[in-house]
């Protein structure tokens, strides 16, 4: 019986299901937050018996990046830029939760067709690929810098949960090199933020579309 | 010795941070590329000479990771040749007029970065666990997105932020893919190490084994800027400052198809040969088409450069794919590509400090303004384009005739069709801005060309011409050994 694993998978889908329509930055970032915390603590709760030491200290790494630094950066970066603090979605909240709804049937259709080994959690298959979903639905219908940061982060995590449902023990080495590399990833990220409230302004990446192989209208290049 | 490889860079790349002195930071950035370059060189003869190259778990060369770094050193010493002239001048540049509006980033940033992207690179040619594979290639974006931002203004930012964002969700999902391949070879408890990984590839689980593939392509295809995920490829190299689109263009892309022909190696040992093949000529090809479509009414000279890039990697790939004899092709792509494109890059920074725009509309007569740079440029137009004597002729040449031999006629009409259609447009280009007629504006001061900073890119032509003519022994035995790599040897 894995009650607490099986509890935490049921939040971090609710959890890709409340992105889909809150509207405050703030709210989006503690929400990313918990979903990362959870994931991180997900193999102590599915292992067996007492975890070892080390996946204890892993777990506690990774809980304390996702869940106090990453949200920390953030933060920061959303004061700092004075922008407006709500997400700007390109598609109405209903639309969102239509699509992330339709997400996690598909997941759990792919979840049972694909030829994975058993997994003794239920429904932890069908919640990861929903999490890179939502993930990929925070990127391309949010607007702000910000959210796309937050797009990746929830990405990861659900690849995060991928890996623990199909079982793949990565060595401590390599672990903590992709751990290096997402904090490195949301480090400069976050500098890039500053840099484009800075000089554009705001941080609405729709305005982010100079750069083209195509005339725009009378401007030109 | 890898090791070494490894820490020579990121400790300088430390070290450049802390370092006041600006003159003191270039002798650094020379030093430790020359001591790269002669270390590669040193573990490349002992290679040759039947030695081992490193036994650790997770570093390790063989001759197709061993081909790739010595493209990368090679470039490297290049370019840190050109940036040391190209930081001075900006240095001058940025205090005595205000033709430029931009401030530019702290040089100690820019150089630490482009030591520590180095380290970066040096990890991908030299991993032997595709899981360490993976981290360092989503290093190597991380720590040169700060080097496509030196300029700092809103073009170079929307380009950082677009690579940013399309390299790193891209490389999410080669995370993904490298959590499948973990997964087909539970059984046998090959893990993520590559050469187990070969080995055992025969009793994989060949559907996951297919689907780690896919994601896997897509996620380095992304980074390698194969069409239709390339849409981040011409902004880069069109917004950084020359030497660093150099690098991109020539050791970047490298590293990302190091990635696939590791993972397709794998998919061959397990007899997934014609799958991977098939999805590598296709999508070279789709990238070649991209290129040429995109060529024609190209406006800006350094997106010219890009999309010739993506042509390239797309040869690289469908030589990949159709295996065989273009497989040497394939790897002889990668590094005349790495040399000619990145001379190229290096002149264009020449021709944008001569006429002080990207536009190739505004600039004609450049051998009247220019004549060095000029006919460096007409150069490399000859060698990318791959008339012969080239290393990219013969790459062209191979590819063709493993096309024709297969039977793949249609194939091949495709491919010649739109190489017709890139050299075309990339000629008109080149030629009216070497040869145009000259409008001087009446406030034009004359242009000092300086040689020192034409030299990388005057080299880098002479050896790509080279390995058109003549292959020595020791490079043709390298050649070999990285192609028989990627059909799964050992």
């Amino acid at each position: 019986m894995h009650t607490f694993a099986e509890l935490s998978i049921v939040l971090i889908i609710l959890l890709d299901l409340a992105l889909a329509v809150t509207g405050s930055l703030a709210g989006c970032i503690r929400l990313v937050a918990v979903q990362g915390v959870l994931a991180a603590l997900l193999p102590l709760l599915a292992g067996h018996g007492q975890p070892h030491a080390r996946a204890a200290a892993f777990a506690a790494g990774i809980a304390l990046l996702k869940g106090a630094v990453f949200p920390w950066l953030l933060m920061r970066a959303r004061d700092r830029s004075g922008a407006r603090k709500d997400v700007e979605p390109l598609i109405s909240y209903p639309a969102s939760i239509l699509l992330c709804l339709g997400a996690f049937l598909a997941s759990s259709w792919m979840g049972s067709r694909l030829p994975l080994p058993q997994a003794q959690v239920a429904w932890i298959v069908p919640a990861s690929l929903a999490t890179i979903f939502s993930g990929f639905l925070l990127i391309t219908t949010r607007t702000k810098a910000i959210t796309q940061v937050l797009g990746y982060l929830v990405i990861e995590n659900g690849i995060y949960i991928f890996g623990l449902a199909l079982f793949v023990e990565q060595p401590l080495m390599v672990e903590l090199a992709i751990l290096l590399d997402v904090f490195v990833a949301v480090f400069v990220m976050g500098i890039a933020i500053f840099h484009i409230s800075r000089e554009f302004d705001h941080i609405d990446t729709a305005e982010l579309s100079e750069l083209s192989d195509w005339r725009h209208g009378e401007d030109g290049r | 010795m890898t090791s070494a490889l490894l820490i020579l860079p990121a400790a300088a790349g430390g070290l450049a941070f802390l370092i006041r002195s600006d003159s003191a930071r270039r002798r650094l950035l020379l030093l430790t590329a020359w001591t790269h370059s002669l270390l590669t060189a040193r573990l490349t003869a002992s290679f040759l000479a039947g030695g081992a190259a490193g036994a650790g778990a997770y570093f390790g060369l063989d001759a197709l990771g061993l081909l790739f770094l010595c493209a990368t050193s090679l470039l490297f010493l290049g370019a840190a040749h050109y940036a040391v002239r190209y930081l001075a001048e900006e240095k001058r540049a940025a205090g005595s007029d205000g033709l430029f509006l931009f401030t530019n980033a702290p040089e100690a940033v820019f150089t630490g970065c482009l030591l520590f992207f180095l380290a970066a690179m040096t990890a991908v040619a030299a991993s032997r666990h595709l899981g360490m594979l993976w981290a360092a290639v989503e290093a190597t974006t991380l720590l040169s997105a700060p080097l496509i931002y030196f300029h700092r203004n809103k073009r170079s930012l929307e380009a950082t932020w677009k690579y940013l964002l399309i390299c790193s969700v891209g490389i999410a999902l080669a995370l993904m893919g490298n959590l499948l391949l973990g997964a087909a070879g539970l059984k046998s408890g090959a893990g993520l190490d590559y050469r187990a990984l070969l080995s055992g590839a025969a009793s994989l689980d060949r559907p996951l084994l297919k689907a780690a593939f896919l994601f896997l392509f897509v996620g380095y295809g992304t980074k390698m800027g194969l069409s239709p995920f390339h849409t981040w490829l011409p902004d880069a190299h069109s917004e950084s400052p020359a030497v660093v689109s150099a690098l991109l263009s020539g050791a970047l892309l490298n590293c990302a198809f190091l990635g696939i022909l590791r993972v397709s190696a794998v998919c061959a040992g397990a007899g997934l040969a014609d799958f991977t093949g098939g999805l590598l000529l296709l999508f070279g090809l789709f990238s070649v088409a991209t290129a040429a479509l995109f060529m024609v009414g190209q406006r800006d000279y350094k997106r010219m450069l890009a999309y010739s890039s993506i042509e390239h990697m797309g040869i690289l790939a469908a030589g990949a794919g159709l295996g065989g004899a273009a497989a040497y092709g394939a790897v002889l792509g990668a590094v005349s590509h790495s040399l000619t494109k990145a001379g190229l890059f290096f002149t264009s920074g020449r021709v944008l400090a001569a006429e002080r725009t990207k536009e190739i509309a505004a600039v004609k007569g450049l051998r009247a303004r220019a004549p060095l740079t000029a006919a460096l440029w007409l150069a490399g137009f000859f060698l990318i384009t791959g008339m012969p004597p080239s290393g990219v002729f013969l790459v062209k040449f191979i590819v063709l005739r493993e096309l024709l031999a297969r039977g793949r006629y249609a194939a091949a009409a495709v491919f010649l069709f739109f190489l017709a259609v890139l050299v075309a447009s990339m000629a008109r280009y080149f030629i009216a801005m070497v040869f145009g007629e000259r409008e001087a504006g009446p406030d034009e001061r004359p242009f000092e060309e300086s040689r020192g900073a034409l030299l990388p890119a005057a080299v880098f032509f002479a050896l790509a011409a080279a390995a058109g003519l003549f292959i020595p022994g020791w490079l043709d035995a390298l050649l070999k050994g990285a192609a028989a790599c990627m059909g799964g040897a050992l």
